[in-house]
């Protein structure tokens, strides 16, 4: 039976570096306690998660570098302690029961952590025996595993000259060797050339349909966007939005966006902007520019432009967004997430 | 507690160390082979040694193999897989608790360090010749010192390996490994300091003075060597030490 997952107000604050993958956009604030010694910089990386992922689901976290999606799926993974809050695969608090958790996950790393000290089949061969399968079957399952991941001819070779995509194929095929309830994959698709990427979500959507719960982390839009039933947009550590792609996309106001620059910003030009018919939403953009949240595109630059002129503001950029996951989260954030 | 797992991680150690014999060979016994070649053979042999020096330094050089060896084989996977290549993580994933997979490490070395120390007697014996007057009266107590060594040694280098930042590695060297060779009675008996009194007493931090002692009371007891119960008590007392000191560290290095 698929296995659901469930966080409850998750917080973790680092007193060092955060762990790789998980550096930038972090917010540092000083020790509250305002102790005579120095205060040791903090760093919030989760700031009050709660989730719900369906048993079944392909659930996508969708945020720029730093946002808190790694360190999310460590808490998950058992590989982060959070500092409050709880988190649950199925019936399993993670903190409190590690290792049943351990036995129903896979894990996919951002970065490859694949045994150098051995061949691809034996990486295969040696985590499937850390889960208890048999002789006959692990080896089975490593060669199966290789063919769907067209890493047979290089089965015997040690990993450590393999390519970066090599080595995330093989990642991905460890963590499906033990047929896990749930896997997590954090960027599964960064670094990849796009027919590998498109091989990646084929299997992935594959592995899915056999009943198993994926979480997946990214800050491609274009993946949780083809891939995900429900995703959950995070920065700065919190979720600023939840849903299904379109529900999403269908929540940005008007769904297109204008970004437009002016050379030369009058005070009513945004006011002006905002009566022309089709306009949701305008919001100054560093006074140089605005952003127009509108219920169409292109038919809106001649009237824009004519404003511009009447008001004296000089046009100098437009760039036309159509509704995507992108323009909602600039909705939220004010920034793109490739920022 | 997850047996198979614990099984399958052991296996996983000794397949590699099977890979890597050649070079473990050579790293473990090049040195100490040709320190008792010189020291045991060319200087005995050209009477600048007496012909006793030979059965001195056997013991010793049973004890700082097993001794490097455990701590090398504890230490240095240890030091990169956490630090550089992060590939413990894959055993960090495994269905076990953290615990056991750092005691699986401790007893991989262990299990090293005794088949290191097993290897050299015959080697050090065909390099030095003739005229090693071993007697070993009790293999009760030989079996014991090397069970003990193999312990203490892999504790040593499971607390070492998560407490060296892999920039410091050559600092390690000279600065821990270097002075423990030399203050650590490998190549003269302890009582031989007696003449050097605050040096004697300083030199009982250092664990492998207790582990040549041992070896010295286990394989030569004609030969000067400590009294039996400071060999057990230091030996004990500092593989639980190290062992303490070692899981706390490993945790830490472990956890985010």
């Amino acid at each position: 039976m698929p296995i659901g997952i469930r966080t409850q107000e998750l917080r973790k604050i680092f007193n060092s570096a955060p762990p790789m993958g998980a550096t930038g956009g972090f917010t540092i604030r000083a020790d509250a306690k305002g102790s005579k010694k120095q205060p040791k910089p903090q760093i919030t990386a989760l700031d009050g998660i709660s989730l719900e992922v369906n048993p079944g689901e392909i659930f996508c976290l969708l945020g720029p570098n730093g946002a808190g999606k790694s360190t999310t799926v460590g808490v998950l993974t058992t590989r982060v302690r959070a500092t409050s809050g709880h988190a649950w695969i199925g019936e399993y608090e993670v903190w409190q029961n590690q290792v049943a958790v351990k036995m129903l996950i896979g894990v996919v790393p951002q970065r490859p952590n694949l045994d150098f000290s051995l061949t691809a089949r034996e990486i295969l061969v040696f985590h499937g025996a850390y889960f208890g399968l048999g002789s006959k079957e692990r080896n089975q399952r490593a060669d199966s595993l290789l063919e769907k991941f067209k890493l047979t001819d290089r089965g015997n070779q040690m990993t450590r000259g393999f390519s970066g995509g090599m080595m995330q194929r093989l990642s991905i095929a460890r963590a499906m060797m033990h047929d896990p309830q749930v896997l997590f994959l954090d960027e599964p698709s960064a670094g990849l050339d796009p027919q590998t990427r498109i091989l990646l979500w084929e299997i992935i959507r594959e592995y899915n349909q056999a009943g198993k719960t994926i979480l997946l982390t990214t800050h491609n839009m274009e993946e949780a966007d083809a891939l995900c039933h429900r995703l959950a947009i995070i920065d700065h550590g919190k979720v600023i939005a939840l849903g299904t792609p379109s529900s999403l996309k269908a929540s940005i106001p008007g769904g297109y966006l204008l970004r437009l620059r002016f050379g030369n910003q009058t005070p009513d030009l945004l006011q002006r902007l905002q009566s022309l018919t089709g306009v949701r939403e305008v919001r100054s953009n560093d006074g140089v520019g605005a952003d127009v949240y509108a219920d169409r595109g292109g038919s809106l630059i001649p009237e824009i432009a004519a404003v511009a002129v009447s008001t004296g503001a000089e046009l100098s950029d437009v760039n036309i967004l159509e509704p995507s996951l992108e323009n909602l989260f600039l909705h939220h954030t004010g920034r793109s997430l490739r920022d | 507690m997850n047996w198979k797992t614990f099984g399958a991680m052991l296996a996983r150690d000794a397949h590699v160390a099977r890979r890597n014999a050649v070079q473990l060979i050579l790293q473990t016994f090049l040195q100490p082979l040709l320190f008792v070649f010189i020291f045991g053979r060319v200087m005995v042999g050209s009477g600048y040694m007496p012909a006793i020096y030979k059965s001195l330094l056997l013991p010793g050089i049973i004890a700082i193999s097993m001794v490097f060896t455990g701590i090398w084989a504890v230490a240095m996977p240890l030091i990169a897989e956490f630090q550089w290549t992060r590939e413990i993580e894959d055993r960090l994933l495994a269905p076990i608790n953290m615990t056991w997979i750092a005691i699986e490490k401790v007893l991989a070395g262990a299990i090293q360090a005794a088949v290191a120390g097993l290897v050299v007697i015959p080697l050090a014996w065909l390099v030095l010749g003739r005229g090693v007057g071993i007697q070993m009266e009790n293999p009760v107590l030989f079996i014991a010192i090397v069970l003990l060594v193999s312990a203490f040694s892999a504790c040593g280098g499971l607390a070492l390996g998560c407490s060296i930042n892999q920039q410091h590695i050559g600092l390690m060297f000279g600065m821990v490994i270097t002075p423990m060779i030399f203050f650590g009675c490998t190549y003269y008996p302890w009582n031989a300091l007696a003449k050097f009194p605050i040096l004697q007493k300083l030199v009982l931090i250092n664990p492998l003075v207790y582990a040549n002692e041992g070896f010295r009371l286990a394989l030569t007891p004609a030969m000067p060597h400590m009294p039996l119960p400071m060999v057990y008590g230091a030996l004990i007392g500092f593989s639980i030490l190290f062992t303490w000191l070692g899981l706390r560290k490993f945790e830490s290095r472990a956890l985010d």
